[in-house]
């Protein structure tokens, strides 16, 4: 008896319940790009060595690419299309766009999902490589510029954004912090003056 | 309907900072790339790529490959379209010569495509073609003095090697002699978004979504490859995820998609993988630059020797001209610059980022060092001691050269005047500390382009240009161009960018792309001028004309136009494992009139963040056995990731050039033009050690150190 090769699924996509007949073979990414026309979700290697496929997943970061998209039926799937609140951006997008954290913006959809995991993990307490005090009781450390760093670098740019990258995440986090009301002293580090921030709106 | 009004002067739009006009459709997925538009009947090609170096194709087993679920055709040399030997845009392309005989020049050369109902499908049958070689000796291996190498051009073409003054004498005269070789390794460019292109024939014209820098030019080069009126034939490109050079010209993907919609009847999509997209798209060949120094004691230059080598294809030639920049940076009595090449069984190698300059900076702007440190002069005052007051060669005057206001500013920004010149005297734990400084250049070219103006009905201006945004800004800068050409506020320019059917213009590319585009507006916006009359009528469908820079450019005074910079880094030398860590990067740019403080700034850092990558993590390896690559990926060939990179600044002085109309000069490539020097020196302030072959590896690190004892 020869094996199915494709089945109807049904994937929970920023919020709504998609279903579709896929090929047992098709990634989450290629599904969300080919079957969904979401194609926010970009394929720079599909090997999961890039990160330009970065979703969430329930919540937290994933590269899309190494996920078979019948893996991800009943999970809750959010992409680039989804982490604006209606014509809000998310304060993440928002600093992409006024301290120019991108430039071909190929890499970018999976900056700004990495860094909102970011934000979350930091604020969660989760250690990173370039934390220095890793027990728990430490509690979080600063998300300093070495800590973005080292926590976005999952995610390749070619272009070489890195810098502002890491000045709007950190000004995206400072945004994150002041909303959870605690009112904690400006990072530090070289974040301050984000010497890229004299953007005006074209 | 509305009527025309006397335009108010306003503050110009060209030198403030402005935020991307597609900055929202590229943080909300919105902007689509070349590979994801979609239309019913898609069908997706996957490219089979020559397992051997060398030889010829025997037999290709298609037939159980055809029968396979979902396959549509499977195209090989004995049954694909012809492709007429055109001539290219840029000279005859035989690169994009696909499918077209059983010759097998490099491993990763095209022999066929599948083409199926999904990608799925199409990867399977093409992993699954049996494809028989008859394989022949191959030579991937590049090394300085081959003995194949030769001085590529002919009796007219003098750019190759350029030759004044009696060299020996002014050597052996010299006080000081530095006579030392530079390599750098295959580097490849890797823009994030893989090459891909849907071609679909509709209403009688090929029409070609791509991913490219210069629409106008692939469209012209898929008509003359496929036989095609030139007018049936459009091509665009709206959003492209990065080139750096490996965009620039029409590459296979592109005329396989064409193919495959021809033979198929359907819409066609052809996407490399990353791994392909190491064979494909050209690729900064492996360098290897003896440079010879000669100077009096005080450090002014005698003779200036640049000997730079580099590999070429056995299909095309390509020639990495590394030792142009020395043309540019320093006058010597005797002053020799040449290229030469040896020609492997490898892919060809093509433009990357500042082709010639990247590599030849590195070897130039190392030697420069090393007189210094041989002279006791300090190294930025070694520069400034030797700028030129005329071209070196050309003995041409400069359109403005400000390369000692970039190094004064820069030094004055960096705290150079606190280095303490000795080597290996800085230390932090386990790290040993070091500053270095190198120059920059780039030229600064210019080529005729068309572009139209719509005065619309409504009161706004569209403007239609075949120009590319591949991330440099330009779509944004055009639209502050324009505005400041037609005097109205920037909110009332519609920028139409990368349709060949708006007509010839430059690609994006050489930091030639918004000045040419600048010349092709302002023209336009005087066409427009003499047309319009303060008061008339403006129809409902707008009043359009077009504007061609032909003349402007062809008036333009021959001088040496270039972009001058000094790059300086910080670098750290963990003497327990060899890693370099860049700790901070300065850069100074003299780059003539910066249209968008924002954008322009993070293309200057973006080159600088190349610069660090080249000097401390790139390099591809290319297996003698098999002459393929190996690691060829992003797991394989390490580019800079973010905690790679640190606080890198990059600014400018101002600098007006009287002798073009624009002011502009470009900025994409001078970013990475000296920035491996400046990190290469750092490491030897560090260390003690001069490292003159690239990556600077912890490996290398390590040996040098031990081999110093």
């Amino acid at each position: 008896m020869a094996l199915a090769t494709s089945s109807t699924i049904t994937l929970h996509v920023n919020g709504e319940r998609r279903t579709l007949p896929v090929d047992h073979r098709t990634t989450l990414l290629d599904a969300l790009r080919d079957h969904l026309e979401l194609t926010g979700s970009k394929k720079g290697c599909d090997h999961g060595q890039c990160g330009a496929c970065t979703v969430l997943i329930d919540g937290r970061r994933a590269v899309s690419c190494l996920q078979f998209a019948v893996a991800a039926e009943g999970r809750e799937v959010t992409t680039i299309e989804g982490v604006a609140d209606g014509d809000t951006l998310h304060p993440v997008q928002q600093a992409f766009i006024d301290l120019d954290g991108y430039q071909c913006g190929y890499c970018t959809p999976g900056q700004i999902c990495s860094a909102i995991a970011v934000i979350e993990e930091h604020a969660a307490g989760w250690p990173s490589a370039a934390t220095e005090d890793v027990r728990p009781e430490a509690g979080a450390p600063p998300l300093d510029a070495d800590e973005i760093r080292e926590r976005m670098s999952g995610n390749l740019c070619r272009c070489g954004a890195y810098v502002s990258i890491v000045q709007a995440v950190a000004r995206a986090a400072e945004a994150a912090q002041g909303e959870s009301a605690q009112d904690k002293s400006a990072q530090g580090g070289d974040l301050a003056g984000a010497e890229a921030g004299t953007a005006v709106t074209a | 309907m509305t009527t025309t009004t006397e335009a108010t002067r306003l503050a110009g739009a060209v030198g403030v900072a402005h935020t991307r006009v597609e900055g929202l459709d590229k943080v909300t997925g919105a902007a689509r790339y070349a590979a994801e538009h979609h239309f019913t009947e898609l069908a997706h090609g996957w490219m089979v790529l020559s397992t051997v170096a060398r030889g010829r194709i025997t037999a290709i087993d298609s037939a159980p490959v055809e029968a396979m679920p979902g396959v549509l055709a499977v195209l090989h040399h004995e049954n694909a379209p012809h492709l007429a030997e055109a001539s290219g845009f840029f000279g005859p392309d035989p690169t994009v010569q696909v499918l077209q005989n059983d010759r097998v020049p490099h491993v990763g050369w095209p022999v066929a495509l599948v083409v199926a109902e999904t990608p799925e499908q199409a990867r399977e049958a093409a992993e699954s073609l049996v494809v028989h070689y008859e394989q022949e000796p191959h030579d991937t291996v590049f090394r300085a003095g081959h003995p194949d190498t030769y001085t590529p051009g002919d009796d007219e073409d003098d750019s190759v090697e350029i030759s004044k003054g009696d060299m020996e004498a002014e050597l052996a005269a010299s006080a000081v002699v530095v006579d030392e070789w530079y390599t750098t390794p295959e580097e490849h460019h890797n823009a994030m978004e893989p090459h891909g292109a849907i071609a679909r024939w509709e209403d009688g014209r090929l029409e070609v979504i791509d991913t490219t820098q210069g629409a106008f030019a692939t469209a012209q080069d898929l008509a003359a490859l496929l036989s095609l009126d030139p007018s049936s034939v459009r091509v665009v490109s709206e959003h492209v995820g990065g080139g750096f050079g490996s965009k620039g010209l029409v590459r296979p993907h592109s005329v396989l998609a064409a193919m495959a919609a021809t033979v198929v009847h359907r819409p066609v999509r052809v996407v490399m993988t990353r791994r392909q997209v190491f064979s494909l798209v050209g690729h900064r060949p492996a360098t290897a630059q003896r440079m010879r120094l000669g100077a009096h004691a005080d450090g002014r230059l005698r003779a200036l020797d640049h000997q730079a080598s580099s590999y070429t294809s056995r299909v095309m030639e390509y020639v990495e001209s590394s030792a142009a920049i020395s043309r540019v940076l320093y006058g010597a009595d005797a002053h020799h610059t040449v290229n030469r090449v040896v020609p492997l069984d490898v892919p060809t190698p093509r433009w990357m980022r500042a082709p010639g300059e990247a590599p030849g900076s590195f070897a130039v702007e190392s030697a420069m060092d090393e007189l210094a440190e041989r002279c006791g002069v300090d190294p930025v005052a070694l520069r400034i001691r030797n700028e030129p007051a005329v071209g070196p060669v050309s003995g041409l005057p400069f359109s403005s050269r400000s390369t000692v206001a970039c190094f004064e500013e820069g030094a004055r920004r960096f705290g150079w005047a606190e280095r303490d010149p000795r080597p290996a005297v800085r230390r932090e734990g386990r790290w040993l500390l070091g500053t270095g400084v190198a120059a920059a250049t780039y030229t600064a070219g210019v080529v005729p382009s068309t572009a139209s103006v719509t005065a619309e009905a409504g009161g706004d201006f569209t403007v239609r240009i075949t120009a590319a945004d591949i991330g440099t800004g330009a779509r944004t800068a055009l639209v502050q161009i324009a505005a400041d050409a037609l005097e109205v506020p920037v909110d009332r320019i519609r920028m139409r960018i990368a349709d060949s059917d708006f007509g010839q213009a430059m690609l994006a590319g050489g930091s030639t792309g918004t000045r040419s585009w600048a010349h092709a507006i302002v023209a336009a916006v005087a066409e427009l001028r003499a047309v319009l009359v303060p008061g008339m009528e403006i129809p409902a469908d707008g009043i359009t004309v077009r504007g061609n820079s032909l003349d402007a450019v062809r008036g333009l005074a021959k001088l040496e136009r270039h972009s001058f910079g000094a790059q300086f880094a910080e670098a750290a030398v963990d003497i327990a494992t060899g890693e370099v860590r860049v700790r901070r990067m300065l850069g100074m740019f003299a780059a003539g009139r910066v249209v968008n403080p924002l954008t322009a700034r993070s293309q200057l850092v973006g080159g600088m963040v190349w610069g660090l990558s080249m000097a401390l993590h790139e390099e591809a390896h290319r297996d003698a056995a098999s002459g393929g690559l190996v690691g060829g990926d992003l797991a394989g060939y390490h580019i800079a990731a973010n905690a790679d990179v640190p606080l890198i600044e990059a600014d400018w002085v101002d600098e007006v050039d009287p002798h073009d109309p624009t002011g502009i000069k470009g900025l994409g490539e001078i970013g990475i033009v000296g920035a491996a020097a400046a990190v290469a020196n750092a490491v030897w302030h560090a260390t003690g050690v001069r490292h003159r072959q690239l990556p600077i590896r912890p490996d290398r690190v390590l040996a040098a150190a031990a081999e110093r004892g």
